[in-house]
């Protein structure tokens, strides 16, 4: 696994539920069919409110036009990222579009562990809040053998909470790369 | 060191003497329910893992409920319960519930309770997030991704983080113009949406022991809401009588001991609690119904796991009963269960059915329907900007559809209230 992940930041809020990530009427198309699914990467992030899309100025759309990928591969977020339903299709969505890592405050237990068991997205968790020190479109780049996150745009680092227990079924790729590298599926 | 319920359940799944808070446990799962959105995909990525020749792991631990897309022309969402129906004809699933067939039951969370797949003591996992309302019954169960539901398909085994447990009692007697989802809401509004993250949330205290099992439903599917992993109700003589009711299967009682150990504890007399909401865009964003009285409403709407229950309905129709609403109100029994009786439970000597019907009401067939929008041609979604006041469980933006919709979230008598001066009403203008 890639030790440093760099790219553009996209910065929302708090408590971003899974409804806005991915909404719920998208949620029929097939997430296996290469073409098929790359609707849910033209629609992440579609239900966030315009105001609150691509802080601190809002209304940045995150996709643009007809595309199926962003240009923004990290995602600054608040306290509560992915609350909501359980939909593994919100992970799944950001992964589509071309996202590699999330940092927030804190994380929705069930999008945390969808995010990590299915390997698409690395969650990691800022020991403070990053919205005011990360501006949408700023280059920032994780260290993972640090813990540090640098916005390079400005010139700072701020440290990252380590991935602790998961960091195995992360380095993996998923769950089910793990469970058969520790011989649990026989 | 005494153990919680929940740490009780787990130790007993996981084969070990105790468990404490934070340790990562393996469980064995007793029942994997899934349904239309989120079944397709596990089974896609269980065939994928396992090989086209897989075995599930017991075909009679898992559960199949077509509920969320079931009435609509969008031919995304029909082959979605095509995959479910091909899926479990092939695997010989007897606990598949067709649409379309005499079997079909609507919401989930409603029929697994129905259906006697409730048992106090047992581990559920569902592929919802709302599969925290079964803990109502005494028993472990929470929600997980499609590869988490892939891994239990295959294995029987998933692994989960023992949880610290908070503990909300409610003592008194409930009044007349209250139900278990101003309970809710209140804690909401206390804890806000991440106050239980990765906790269990135990509920106790008479006024929660006089609940029947639809209301305690309502308590605890809405612990997901704070970010709960699980609600958790001890089991008693009335979970007891529900479930013997419905299956034959044995069960074990867990109680907390008296020197478990809480993460926090909040005690509420019920006495001095009001009618609450959840504002737009929150359900943690709570204020009194008297707060926001007067707010004028396009829609009003009663259904979803949380406020579909028959329970819900009983409470509405001792508001609607001989009354007309005045404004469009749409009622979405959560199950075929519920639906029937509405034809059988009287009020006032008169079936729920004709009193919702005098009034005004559009009766709608069992499904999740509106409450999470779903597609274009969903019966109630929200469309531009309508106000609506609803008996379901979330009101992010875009939850029951349009994103500039506002949806305020309260119980089924306030709805009902509301339903009949079109505009946001507390229920103790009718009842007191
Ligand atoms: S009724 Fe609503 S909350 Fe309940 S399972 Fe269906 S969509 Fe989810």
């Amino acid at each position: 696994m890639n030790t440093i992940i760099q790219g553009k930041a996209y910065v929302l809020g708090d408590n971003i539920d899974t409804d806005q990530i991915i909404p719920a009427e998208h949620l029929v198309y097939s997430l296996s069919d290469p073409e098929e699914s790359k609707k849910y990467g033209h629609f992440a992030l579609s239900s966030v409110p315009t105001e609150q899309a691509g802080l601190p100025n809002g209304r940045i759309p995150f996709i643009n036009g007809e595309n199926t990928e962003s240009e923004y591969n990290i995602i600054i977020g608040g306290s509560n990222f992915g609350c909501g339903s359980s939909r593994e299709h919100a992970p799944f969505a950001l992964m589509k579009a071309g996202v590699k890592a999330i940092v927030a405050e804190s994380y929705a237990r069930i999008f945390y562990r969808n995010s990590v068991d299915g390997g698409f997205v690395v969650p990691f968790e800022s020991v403070n809040g990053l919205k005011k020190s990360i501006k949408t479109g700023d280059e920032v780049e994780i260290d993972l053998a640090k813990n540090q996150i640098t916005n390079k745009t400005e010139g700072a680092t701020y440290k990252l909470k380590p991935l602790g227990d998961v960091m195995p079924i992360i380095e993996q790729g998923g769950l089910f790369e793990y469970a058969r590298k520790t011989n649990m599926l026989g | 060191m005494g153990m919680t319920i929940t740490e009780k359940i787990m130790a007993k799944a996981s084969g070990k003497v105790a468990v404490t808070p934070g340790e990562n446990v393996w469980l064995n799962v007793d029942i994997l329910m899934t349904h239309d959105v989120c079944g397709p995909p596990t089974i896609g990525i269980w065939k994928k893992e396992f090989g086209d020749q897989a075995k599930i792991w017991d075909n009679n631990k898992v559960v199949i409920f077509p509920d969320h897309y079931i009435f609509t022309k969008n031919e995304h969402a029909n082959r979605n319960v095509a995959i479910l129906r091909d899926f479990a004809k092939e695997h010989d699933l007897p606990n598949y519930y067709d649409v379309g067939s005499y079997r079909y039951k609507g919401v989930c969370h409603v029929a697994l309770a129905e259906e006697g797949y409730n048992m106090p003591g047992t581990v559920l996992f569902g592929t919802d997030s709302h599969t925290c309302s079964s803990g109502a019954f005494g028993m472990f169960s929470t929600g997980v991704g499609n590869t988490d539901a892939a891994f239990i398909l295959g294995t029987g085994k998933i692994w989960e983080k023992v949880p610290e447990s908070m503990k909300f009692t409610f003592d008194g007697q409930l009044p007349v113009y209250l139900t278990a989802k101003d309970l809710i809401l209140t804690i909401l509004g206390d804890i806000t949406t991440d106050g239980a993250t990765y906790r269990a949330m135990e509920f106790t205290g008479d006024a929660v022991f006089a609940l029947n099992m639809d209301e305690r439903m309502t308590l605890t599917n809405m612990a997901i809401e704070a970010g709960g992993m699980n609600g958790i109700i001890a089991a008693d003589e009335v979970t007891e009588a529900y479930v013997k009711e419905r299956s034959g299967k044995p069960y074990e009682i867990f109680n907390s001991d008296g020197d478990a150990v809480y993460f926090a504890e909040y005690r509420y007399n019920v006495n001095e609690l009001d009618p609450v909401v959840a504002k737009p865009h929150s359900p943690d964003n709570r204020d009194t119904v008297r707060n926001v009285q007067g707010t004028k409403l396009t829609k009003c709407y009663l259904g979803s796991c949380t406020g579909g229950k028959l329970s819900d309905f009983e409470y509405a129709a001792r508001i609607l009963d001989g009354r007309k609403v005045s404004v469009k109100t749409h009622i979405v029994p959560a199950t075929t269960y519920v639906n029937e009786q509405l034809d059988k439970r009287t009020y006032n000597g008169k079936t729920l059915r004709t009193i919702f019907q005098d009034a005004g009401c559009i009766i709608e067939q069992s499904s999740c329907a509106a409450c999470l929008g779903g597609p274009i041609d969903t019966v109630g979604r929200a469309v531009d900007r309508d106000v609506i006041i609803s008996s379901t469980n979330r009101n992010f933006p875009g939850r029951m559809g349009s994103k500039q919709a506002d949806v305020y979230l309260a119980s089924p008598l306030t709805v009902a209230a509301s339903a009949v001066k079109g505009v946001i009403t507390d229920p103790r203008e009718f009842i007191s």
